[in-house]
């Protein structure tokens, strides 16, 4: 029957990695239809597994095969629990600072918790997500329960973009820190995400 | 509605509002004409909490308003706490020490369960952010408190409370004390994974967990 046929590959993934994943896929010449889960649910991690759990019971009669591009994600196990039940795989990793920061990024974290991440997304989302999603535009007097313990930001920065550069340090100048900048590129997300669609084993 | 009541009910109304200067200010006014501090706390402040998590439970409110809303109850709460503390104020002659575990150093939740807690009636000992396990075990040991709740926001921290149990069992304190997880990552089954004696996903629920745990059933249905 005409349209019937499932299509090879879907990758659902976090719309914060949505432009990593869509350059990944190109380069790579995969035949992939991406969907993304929106970022923002990050402000309310427990609805993570829920929402994707949905999109995978939308997309798994339509696909061959369906990869999941998210770390944990502050859903404490319930996102592998729900692509378990699933059984759909994900990129290796505990969220997305850690997938493009690499290592680097749990040592900071670790050795100067007062770090706070930022990525492209998080930088050209800042008002969306943060002003706006963590209500601190509305609420000036949250700026301190949120932030007061951020020493430093570090910039995981993907585009060499000079617009890009100069918001994030808008943003460091926001939370009163100094700004640090890591070229990251794809970082490991790269290599873990071809491991998981061409079966290679995935970037320790 | 005696005059009291009106600025119970305005304090209450301001709070939900999100108003943080009129919530401030009316609490100011109540405990400076007199108002019985444990009566602010509980039906202007506490209750309205409650409200909050329904309204949050059942999608009418989100992140920011909900964050929001702890703010203002803890700012009142400050303005409140010496009066009930002067006034003997209500208490259960049970030890809460609290805790945001090592790496750690997101304390939002964490304060707004110790606050709630000393509503309840609990001794609260705060330790604060990034404590490693050997600190907490340490106040253990001094404190000799009923409960220990242990907070992280980050996924890469919850693995920490895990460690806090294990040294705790080590100085051979575990049997002497409940101990309660809580934070955005964390969940039932984690709690239950790494031997936990109660989770709790909000504040509210929070207190109701510590009331069951340290016995005080009728307190914990209420």
């Amino acid at each position: 029957m005409v349209g019937s046929e499932r299509r090879p590959l879907a990758i659902l993934a976090c719309g914060a990695l949505a432009r990593e994943v869509r350059e990944i896929a190109w380069s790579r010449g995969w035949d992939a239809d991406l969907h993304t889960v929106p970022a923002l649910h990050h402000l309310s991690p427990k609805r993570i597994p829920a929402e994707v759990d949905r999109r995978l019971q939308e997309l798994e009669h339509r696909y061959e095969r369906i990869v999941v591009v998210y770390g944990d994600c502050g859903t404490g196990g319930a996102l592998d629990a729900v692509l378990e039940t699933r059984g759909v795989e994900r990129t290796p990793g505990p969220h997305c600072y850690e997938m493009l920061g690499g290592r680097a990024t749990l040592e900071a974290l670790r050795t100067r918790p007062g770090t706070f991440f930022l990525t492209d997304w998080l930088v050209r989302n800042w008002d969306r997500a943060v002003v706006e999603g963590l209500g601190v535009g509305r609420f000036p007097f949250l700026r301190g329960p949120y932030f007061d313990h951020v020493t430093h930001v570090r910039y995981l920065r993907r585009e060499r973009d000079p617009a890009l550069t100069e918001r994030a340090r808008a943003v460091a100048e926001f939370l009163g820190c100094p700004l640090e900048i890591v070229d990251v590129g794809l970082g490991e997300l790269e290599g873990r995400l071809i491991g998981l669609v061409e079966g290679a084993a995935p970037t320790p | 509605m005696a005059p009291m009541d009106e600025e119970i009910e305005a304090l209450a109304d301001a709070l939900l509002a999100l108003d943080e200067p009129g919530a401030i200010a009316v609490t100011r006014e109540l405990i400076e004409a007199g108002a019985d501090p444990q009566v602010v706390l509980q039906r202007g402040l506490a209750d309205t909490m409650l409200e909050v998590g329904r309204r949050w439970n059942a999608g009418e409110l989100f992140l920011p308003e909900v964050v929001a809303a702890a703010e203002i109850f803890r700012l009142c709460n400050e303005i409140v706490e010496p009066a009930l503390i002067a006034a003997g104020g209500r208490t259960l002659g049970h030890r809460v020490v609290m805790a945001t575990v090592k790496g750690d150093l997101h304390d939002l939740g964490k304060n707004m369960v110790g606050a709630m807690m000393k509503t309840a009636g609990f001794e609260v000992h705060d330790l604060g952010k990034d404590v490693p396990a050997e600190r907490i075990v340490e106040a253990v040991r001094e404190l000799e408190p009923s409960i220990v709740g242990l907070s992280s926001l980050l996924t890469t921290t919850v693995p920490e409370q895990r460690g806090v149990l294990t040294a705790l069992e080590e100085a051979g304190l575990r049997r002497s004390v409940k101990v309660m997880v809580g934070g955005a990552p964390v969940t039932e089954e984690w709690a239950r994974q790494i031997g936990a004696d109660g989770f709790a996903p909000n504040a509210p629920e929070a207190v109701r967990v510590a009331l069951a745990l340290v016995g005080d059933e009728r307190l914990a249905g209420a």
